[in-house]
């Protein structure tokens, strides 16, 4: 594995690992852009901008940009977060130049009035689908209101009513501002060569304007609240919490992944063996999630609305337990095995390299091998366990409820 | 490109075993694929191979339930037993030095399971938890009634189970359905990653060589459930699943088949996404695609969209569907070989999905499908073969399932003649 790096005359930054025992490569724009970064009349314009990027420019049409990544059997994508908007492709080596030209395209889209319209019925479309997905909704609105009031707390799809406001004129304002070549970061991973790859980048990446802008990074004023949105109909409980973690650039975050495993992976972990194992939810997870200057410990429980309360109730324990008396020795070394394979499994494919790669350099402007990585999780001692565990224990302030339950007591 | 080598094998019992040996990988893989799934289940049981799939790492041979997880845990494996249609399915990778230690655990996991009355109930439970979350998941939900309708019994039999019957289901059915059906004879076992194939076989053959062969039972078969059939749900979307005939992956002309849905479903250029929803905005997700079972195959197709899109996405959906033999390019069906040909070699790239490959081809086969010949099989189509094959397999009456608030007009699943 070999690392570069590389920033354009217009400020795009540019991150390789290359690797040549694969047999693909993977190219990923991650612009530091989504929810978080709108104001309150455009909100949903980041998610629904990159729908709109597909669309393509007056050289390539909509049509063009999906034939001709099929053509060369691409496998290709985006998605939009709270705070970045990744576009990639994944692709054999020798339609790099292609893919990178095409990727490109997508950075500078034409946003024709006809295409946004019609786009428009598939976004409200989309927001249909995952009203349709009670965990969804349930995340959602956990986030409004433990960030209410702060930029994290808005919603990356919007709703159907700042969906349907919203003009062709304010997302090109917005993507004007936001989609400048200094706020984005190109990652590629896999096997090429580093020469090949430079030439390519400038011959097509050079059109994107430069320039920088900002984000507002607040601090975080969690709200202590329990929401609860009835559905009659529905048959299972969701309810989600959230409390404050460590933030994305804190050297803790290591030992707070770690701790989410013992506590909350999804097999074999504390919850697992309280609340799932002897059948009382058919789900009961926690896990760390990591922000620009936010971070987080969030569960989600799925079970009967009469299990509720007692569930909620055992999960609590297992929390205050951990937070009294730490974990053991032996639950550590398990939670390092369990993500040193996950991080090898995932680091052999040019595609899981790239998030890693493009994530750590936008976040944090460094770089981590996957050696680099099972480095930093071998050397996390229950020392570092205990240390989180006093700046920010396990405690989950904000509530949301999706289901038959009309309330919830958490006493 | 490094041409692939495989190794097979069988142990004493019958167990076929086919390794990938993959050198430029840190890890490794196996998937076991175990007789057991829901076309055993009893009628009136159906759920049996559900629970037994949630009771199998609830402790075996001389360790607990936690003491298996921790030791798998302490190899860094990850895994899941999932109870299917066809086959209680047993996935686990690591990386490739831990292998062998995993191969006895997961072997003690299969062969001795404690199936313990105090794990019952737990599992038991589970498994209702699982189905009433699905109640609350329209599209899940959708898949389950749209194979009930397109497929015979037992391949309709719902991997989950249903209600009813899992509440009546004793420990003494979960233990009979074990002993009766996880049969080596029966199994196919996939490896693929940086490992070496004697010191595979040496620890294979001591840790499940003395598994006992035996026959499996026959199959209750029956009938399918009528359709169009509609299910009335208080969802925002109306979610339409459409499913008709084809042929299975071991058919001849297999390829025609998935070159036909590949023309429909393969990617974003495609006839369902450019019709339904670039061009219209109708729904958000839209897809088509072939399960197939060892001798018999369906294509589902799905979309999601707003009630008072139903209607439309429905008939133009079929529409697109009926007239995909029509205007076929040559570039048309080379995207979908492109596509098909750079997915096939980026496989390469992960030693889980080698070997749920290699076990699959083995079952539907009877050997693994080296990559050159699937490359050449993809090559040699032709717009007249694909043509040809997607009018003799039109279907006259498809299946059709839709959840949601309102009932659309079934009129355009039924056949008007083809024209050639």
């Amino acid at each position: 594995m070999q690392f570069y790096e590389h920033t354009l005359d217009n400020g795009l930054k540019i991150v390789v690992e290359l690797n040549s025992s694969v047999y693909s490569v993977a190219a990923g724009f991650f612009v530091r852009t989504g929810s978080r970064d709108e104001t309150p009349e455009v909100s949903g314009v980041s998610h629904f901008l990159e729908h709109m990027a597909f669309k393509g420019n007056d050289k390539y049409s909509a049509d063009d940009v999906n034939r001709i990544f099929d053509e060369i059997g691409a496998n290709y994508n985006a998605s939009t977060g709270e705070e970045v908007t990744m576009y990639y492709a994944s692709v054999l080596p020798e339609y790099l130049d292609k893919t990178l030209e095409l990727l490109t395209v997508l950075m500078q889209p034409s946003l024709a009035q006809e295409d946004f319209d019609m786009e428009k019925n598939v976004i409200l479309e989309e927001i249909g689908m995952y009203d349709d997905q009670p965990a969804f909704t349930t995340y959602d609105n956990l986030m409004a209101t433990h960030f209410a009031n702060h930029p994290l707390g808005k919603s990356v799809l919007g709703t159907r009513e700042s969906i349907t406001a919203l003009t062709s004129e304010q997302m090109r304002a917005y993507h004007a501002d936001r989609y400048k070549a200094g706020n984005i970061t190109l990652a590629v991973t896999g096997n090429t060569d580093f020469d090949t790859l430079i030439k390519l980048i400038e011959k097509h990446c050079s059109s994107i304007p430069a320039g920088t802008c900002d984000r507002d990074l607040p601090d975080v004023f969690a709200t202590e609240k329990t929401e609860m949105i009835t559905r009659e109909s529905s048959v299972q409980q969701h309810v989600m919490q959230m409390g404050q973690a460590p933030k994305g650039k804190d050297s803790l975050r290591f030992a707070a992944e770690l701790l989410g495993i013992v506590v909350g992976d999804d097999s074999g972990s504390r919850l697992f063996w309280d609340v799932v194992d002897p059948g009382h939810a058919d789900s009961a997870e926690l896990s760390y999630n990591e922000y620009d200057g936010a971070g987080t410990w969030m569960t989600y429980l799925s079970c009967a609305p009469e299990d509720v309360a007692a569930n909620i109730a055992r999960m609590k324990t297992v929390f205050e337990e951990v937070n009294k008396n730490g974990i053991t020795a032996e639950e550590l070394e398990q939670a390092k095995n369990k993500v040193a394979s996950r991080i090898v499994l995932r680091g052999e494919r040019p595609m899981g390299r790239l998030s890693s790669l493009g994530s750590n350099w936008v976040y944090r402007k460094e770089y981590c091998s996957v050696a680099d990585d099972l480095k930093t999780v071998r050397a996390v001692s229950l020392q570092d366990i205990d240390a989180l565990l006093k700046q920010f224990p396990m405690r989950l302030i904000t509530t949301v409820g999706v289901g038959p339950l009309q309330e919830l007591s958490l006493n | 490109m490094a041409t692939q080598q495989f190794e097979s094998f069988s142990l004493g019992n019958g167990l076929r075993v086919i390794v990938q040996p993959m050198s430029a990988v840190q890890s490794a893989a196996l998937t076991l694929m175990l007789p057991g799934g829901s076309i055993y289940d009893i009628p009136g049981k159906f759920g049996t191979g559900a629970i037994l799939a949630e009771m199998i790492p609830r402790g075996a041979g001389q360790f607990s339930a936690r003491e298996l997880s921790s030791a798998m845990d302490n190899l860094g494996l990850q895994r899941g037993v999932s109870g299917g249609v066809g086959y209680i399915t047993v996935s686990a990778a690591t990386t490739a030095d831990r292998l062998m230690d995993a191969i006895p655990l997961i072997a003690t996991m299969v062969l001795q399971p404690h199936l313990a009355e105090d794990q019952f109930e737990p599992a038991q439970e589970l498994v209702l938890q699982g189905l009433h979350a699905l109640e609350d998941e329209p599209k899940q939900r959708l898949g389950h009634y749209l194979r009930a309708c397109s497929y015979a019994a037992p391949w309709s039999n719902p991997a989950e189970g249903i209600l009813a019957d899992v509440e009546s289901i004793q420990l003494a059915d979960v233990v009979n359905h074990h002993k009766s059906l996880i049969l080596p004879n029966e199994t196919v076992l996939g490896i693929a990653g940086n490992v070496d194939v004697p010191a595979v076989k040496e620890a294979l053959t001591a840790a499940l060589g003395d598994w006992q062969a035996g026959d499996l039972p026959a199959l209750v078969t029956g009938g399918t459930d009528a359709s169009p059939k509609h299910v009335e749900h208080d969802s925002t979307q109306t979610h339409i699943g459409v499913a008709w005939e084809t042929v299975p992956y071991r058919h001849e002309r297999y390829f025609e088949a998935w070159a036909t849905v590949s023309l429909l479903s393969g990617g974003m250029s495609s006839r369902l996404f450019t019709e339904v929803r670039e061009k219209r905005g109708l729904c958000y997700e839209i897809s088509a695609s072939i399960n197939t079972q060892r001798d018999q195959a369906r294509v589902f197709a799905y979309a999601g969209t707003t009630n008072e899109r139903a209607q439309e996405t429905l008939d133009v959906m079929v529409a697109e569907i009926r007239r995909v033999h029509e205007g076929i390019t040559t570039d048309e069906l080379d995207r979908c070989k492109a596509r098909a040909k750079s997915t096939l070699i980026m496989q390469q790239e992960s030693t889980m999905s080698r070997s749920s490959s290699l076990a699959r081809d083995t079952l539907h086969l009877g050997r693994v499908m080296p990559m050159e010949e699937l490359r050449s099989k993809i090559d040699a189509l032709t717009v007249d073969q694909v043509r040809d094959f997607a009018l003799e397999f039109a279907s006259e009456k498809m299946a059709l399932v839709t959840i949601g608030p309102q009932q659309l007009d079934p009129s355009c699943i039924n056949s008007v003649s083809v024209a050639s």
